[in-house]
């Protein structure tokens, strides 16, 4: 028989039959907060698809159509689900898109600041010295500031320094990399500590006397083994990016409106507030924070479940 | 003690001046301070004036030391959008924050300890569970979103408390308070707790886990031991333990709460050094971003340093070998 399917097989009851997943099974709030995250995010990829109406297409908005409340709530008009904003667009597709770049851009930060972060943390420890020095002094300052202020700096700064019709097509970019550049300390500090004990390991010692590169000791042999620890803080700062994205595009020196994330939703919202329609800003809020509070239930659980010392 | 205090003044003035530096690089490459600071139909003679006058033509380094001397007395030249000196801005709105931070650190204390206290005490009473959720969420609900929540509630649907500003306001000596007046104080309860709720939480947590741990050591043991009462063994010995910590990571809090001030100031247009940050990173106004940033670093870094030195005068074991920092603290 085909022995592809025999291994998936094998890796399948191998899973089945794991610490994590039985630790998993055991906590129904994790599995709450993993249907959460899972929901939001595959409702997030097929935005395009799933969403009612289009809230970027300004040709189907109407003006008669604003401001109407959600369907359920006398006055509500049920091709509009969770009602309408100001300019007519429905709020349960500008969600659906919102949340689209909302998790675009935290996934996007994390992976930055891992990369950016594993890498510095590995050099640091691996090499020592002068470099160790400088890596983890830079470190020690940017953590000593709160992130939402590193991270209104260096947005300010980029687009100080973009040309103005640049500005419009690289704020997502923008983003990414302000929320990266201000998250990485943590991942490299997790590394490094690691690296520091694996690199007098055996396994590195036999590598080194086979002449292997520095390069590829610390890519192919020590990265393997620091990368667990790696894992759990990246669900956290998840969690962390996409509170910061929100923040910034809150504060109006994010995502733009017309390619508005959970956080400029509520920044709109925000402005409807005074005149009794709380819909446009409470259902993007809600989602924020259901997302937000999943994924840090996740963070939690896979922390302890991968922490020996709670077993 | 006095070489760590040293090393300690020495790190500190370092992170002060790179911080400067970064400052002074955004004054001089972000845009061009001549073209932002002069009127659209300036002469060519008025830019060359200028340019002298702010010392542009200096070789780079002469000029980051006259930024340098400027900044540490206190003048960090003309906003851009207002045309008014930048540490008049600051000085205005310097009050305000530090009324409403000042304000928080109180709530969060005065809160958090006793809820911190008997989550760890009845750890497994239905409150204590209910006190755990509530800060799960308090640590997952944006500040904005909390402060927007509060408004729909308390101003727009009960009418009972101003959504914006700070109320009426009483000057005394410079500094202006709204903690004097009726409308003043309104003003100031949902700002407040909205930039506490984050501190509450964490207070709780901190205090939670640091009884749990001190409330199984020999000293309370033998407190127990020798008869005393429940109360005097939980706050005559084990809070009174738990507390350092606390009193280190509020004050190392205050930074962050200074600029956790910026969203809570934007949500209620409360009138502080946030709010002036904000126009100033909108507007691209440089000199009042760079001062801000000046500004909160120093305020960090004067906190952090005395936090490490009390550490220093409480705790006798980093006296023995503080270059080794075998503590692992």
């Amino acid at each position: 028989m085909s022995t592809v399917t025999q291994r998936l097989n094998d890796d399948w009851r191998r899973f089945i039959d794991s610490d994590l997943f039985y630790s998993f099974r055991r906590s129904p709030i994790t599995i709450v907060a993993f249907v959460v995250v899972v929901t939001l995010i595959l409702a997030a990829i097929f935005a395009p698809w799933i969403a009612p109406h289009d809230p970027f297409d300004v040709s189907t908005l109407s003006l008669l159509n604003s401001e109407l409340p959600p369907a359920w709530v006398a006055g509500g008009d049920p091709a509009f689900l969770l009602g309408t904003d100001g300019q007519g667009r429905d709020v349960l597709s500008a969600l659906l898109y919102g949340a689209r770049i909302s998790i675009l851009v935290g996934l996007a930060s994390v992976a930055f600041a891992m990369t950016l972060g594993v890498c510095l943390g590995l050099l640091a420890a691996y090499v020592g010295g002068t470099v160790d020095a400088l890596i983890m002094r830079i470190a020690d300052v940017m953590i000593s500031f709160p992130p939402i202020l590193v991270a209104l700096l260096i947005n300010g700064v980029a687009r100080g320094v973009l040309p103005p019709e640049m500005q419009h097509d690289a704020v997502i970019f923008v983003l990414i990399l302000a929320i990266g550049l201000t998250t990485w300390v943590q991942y490299a500090r997790t590394v490094r500590g690691s690296t520091l004990v694996e690199k007098n390991r055996e396994y590195v010692l036999a590598a080194r006397v086979i002449g292997l590169r520095s390069r590829s000791i610390m890519a192919r042999h020590i990265l393997p083994n620091v990368i667990g620890p790696i894992l759990v803080v990246a669900t956290v700062n998840l969690a962390i990016a996409i509170l910061i994205e929100a923040a910034l595009s809150f504060l109006g020196v994010g995502m733009p409106p017309t390619e508005p994330s959970l956080g400029t939703l509520i920044r709109i919202g925000n402005e409807f507030l005074f005149s009794g329609v709380w819909w446009v800003v409470i259902f993007p809020s809600a989602v924020l924070v259901l997302l937000v509070l999943s994924v840090n239930l996740l963070g939690d659980w896979l922390r302890d479940a991968l922490n020996p010392k709670l077993r | 003690m006095i070489a760590f205090l040293i090393r300690r003044l020495l790190q500190g003035a370092l992170v002060m001046l790179t911080v400067a530096f970064i400052a002074f690089s955004m004054f001089r490459f972000v845009g061009d301070p001549v073209t932002n600071m002069l009127p659209q139909d300036a002469t060519l003679e008025q830019r060359t004036e200028l340019q002298e006058r702010l010392g542009l033509n200096d070789p780079l380094p002469l000029q980051f030391g006259h930024f340098v001397t400027n900044a540490v007395q206190g003048d960090f030249g003309i906003s851009y959008r207002n045309q008014r000196p930048v540490s008049d801005l600051i000085a205005e709105r310097l009050p305000a924050t530090m009324e409403m931070v000042f304000a928080a650190v109180v709530l969060s204390l005065v809160i958090g300890i006793p809820m911190g206290v008997y989550t760890a005490l009845r750890r497994d009473s239905w409150l204590s569970h209910l006190f755990q959720g509530v800060s799960l969420a308090g640590i997952s609900v944006p500040t904005f979103v909390t402060g927007i929540l509060l408004i729909l509630v308390f101003s727009v649907w009960l009418n009972w408390l101003p959504s914006f500003g700070r109320g009426d306001v009483v000057e005394i000596g410079g500094w202006s308070t709204g903690l004097l007046t009726v409308s003043g104080i309104k003003a100031l309860i949902m700002p407040v707790i909205t930039l506490s709720l984050f501190q509450i939480t964490l207070i709780m947590r901190l205090v939670r886990a640091e009884m749990l741990e001190v409330l199984k050591t020999d000293y309370i043991r033998f407190a127990r031991a020798r008869g005393l009462t429940n109360r005097a063994v939980h706050f005559g010995h084990a809070l009174r333990n738990t507390l350092m910590p606390v009193i280190t990571i509020t004050g190392l809090q205050i930074g962050a709460l200074i600029a956790f001030a910026i969203i809570t100031e934007t949500v209620f247009q409360w009138p502080g050094m946030g709010l002036l940050f904000m126009q100033a990173v909108s507007f691209v106004d440089i000199p009042v971003m760079s001062a801000y940033l000046v500004m909160v670093s120093l305020i960090f870094v004067v906190i952090n340093t005395i936090v490490d030195m009390l550490y220093f005068v409480v705790d006798p074991r980093l006296r023995v070998d503080a270059g080794k920092n075998t503590t692992g603290a």
